[in-house]
């Protein structure tokens, strides 16, 4: 008996507290990313944003939430229903459950397994069935154009950032996130990350985060003045905050990835005494913020695009690029012979 | 507790924990929201109009084209990973070997293109 106790009770617990923990820490961020977001976007737009719930309205995002808890749920009658309600749920669990994998600081992280990178990839391969689900099972004209142009839009950018993926794993040898962060650390600090050596692709991993999530200007699929609200103009209540939900926290993985793969994770910018007091995970946040407020930025300032365009940026820019460039990668580090042993 | 538990035991318990979340969101405004339900209500969403037919219409050949040729790069990407992995291990054949394969699909991706599966218009 008490060898079951210590052997398997016990750690059972603190993996379940862990994974509370970081989920609880997880979903406040998001409430105060979204409320980043909106700020951000006012500020740009020379307007107030949110400032009524709460000191500067800090509370908005909690106070949306209860508002969503409260709203009718209306279940289309052509709708599929079983379907129609997975489809939330599905986005919901995918985007969250990607967040087992990344490490904040040395040693913190959740599943510390050896092929984070490739369960990530799988995971935001997936997301794209929440999406088809809901645009079919509402059985509805505006969900299903949009939903079949979303899951387009997503496929196509996936590849390109398989590729980036694919030029950082050439420098490392590994697919452990811990191991990737860990390959970016030398004397000479935020020259050591790879944004600098794979320039190109640190943007091409940008653009392609902001195609993947939805985000403007490639949000194509909310696209207002023509299908609505894409495929979620026929949820309301707790099921379409979920697809936001899912929206947002695929954003914050994003951000998390742009992080870990290209500035370093919770690495200090410089390998010396003010920068190395500072907790890694103050780092790791900070970093994410960062990538955070480009991807709000660019919502604020770019212009959407068309999706001809999107589609031509996906498939003949970025394709040829991104894989081009593995094959560059790939032959320096060949021949200069810096390939990790 | 084997090794391989202690690794992927965690992941399987965030995604229960995930899993949870979710479903209490998803349940909860069936539980404490008010109800009333009418026709118009419910019908599915048509600019006013009410919806003439079913919604699940033929659509254009080209978003399957698109998954087709998803598929065949990510499957790509996938072969990649385990190249990419070893890379420092494999040596100048290893090299070459995957240089020819992404030649390979480099000339199925140049037809494609002059084929103008690409194209949108």
């Amino acid at each position: 008996m008490a060898e079951i106790w210590t052997s398997y009770l016990w750690p059972l617990i603190i993996m379940v507290a862990q994974s509370l923990l970081l989920m609880v820490i997880l979903l406040v961020a998001i409430a105060y990313v979204l409320y980043a977001d909106r700020k951000i976007w006012a500020a740009v737009q020379i307007r107030r944003g949110p400032n009524v719930v709460g000191p500067w309205g800090l509370f908005q995002s909690f106070a949306d939430l209860l508002k969503f808890v409260l709203k009718e749920p209306v279940i289309p009658a052509g709708a599929n229903k079983g379907v129609f309600l997975l489809a939330p749920f599905v986005t919901c669990v995918l985007s969250l459950a990607a967040w087992a994998v990344i490490p904040v600081h040395p040693g913190w992280v959740i599943a510390d397994i050896n092929v984070g990178i490739l369960y990530i990839f799988a995971i935001s391969s997936l997301s794209v069935y929440g999406i088809i689900m809901g645009g079919w099972a509402s059985n509805s004209k505006y969900p299903f154009l949009a939903a079949l142009r979303s899951a387009a839009q997503m496929v196509s950018y996936e590849v390109s950032i398989g590729f980036v993926i694919i030029t950082v794993l050439l420098c490392v040898g590994s697919l452990n996130l811990s191991a990737i962060v860990e390959a970016q650390n030398g004397p000479y600090g935020v020259f050591n990350w790879y944004w600098l050596p794979l320039l190109p692709m640190f943007v091409i991993f940008f653009v392609s985060a902001l195609a993947e999530t939805n985000r403007p200007p490639f949000d194509l699929v909310e696209a207002e003045s023509e299908l609505v609200a894409g495929f979620m103009v026929e949820y309301g209540s707790t099921p379409y905050m979920m697809f936001m939900l899912g929206e947002y926290v695929a954003i914050a993985t994003m951000c998390a990835m742009g992080t870990i793969l290209f500035l370093g994770g919770w690495l200090p910018p410089a390998p010396f005494a003010p920068f190395t007091w500072v907790p890694g995970v103050i780092w790791f946040t900070l970093k994410c913020l960062f990538m955070f407020f480009l991807f709000a930025m660019a919502k604020a300032i770019v212009p959407r695009y068309r999706y001809d365009q999107l589609m031509r940026l996906g498939w003949k820019v970025f394709l040829p690029i991104s894989l081009a460039m593995v094959v560059i990668v790939a032959g320096v580090l060949q021949f200069a012979g810096w390939a990790p042993k | 507790m084997s090794e391989l538990l202690q690794h992927y035991l965690p992941l399987a318990v965030f995604i229960a924990v995930a899993l949870g979340l979710s479903a209490a969101l998803l349940i909860a405004p069936f539980i404490v929201a008010y109800k009333q339900p009418d026709p118009e209500k419910l019908s599915a969403y048509e600019c006013g109009f009410n919806a003439f037919d079913d919604a699940r219409m033929k659509f254009d050949v080209r978003f399957y084209l698109v998954a087709i040729l998803f598929i065949i790069f990510d499957l790509e990407v996938a072969f990649l990973f385990p190249w990419a992995v070893a890379f420092g291990k494999l040596g100048l054949f290893g090299f070459w070997s995957m240089m020819v394969f992404l030649a390979v699909l480099t000339i199925g991706f140049i037809y494609e293109w002059k084929k103008g599966a690409l194209e949108w218009d």
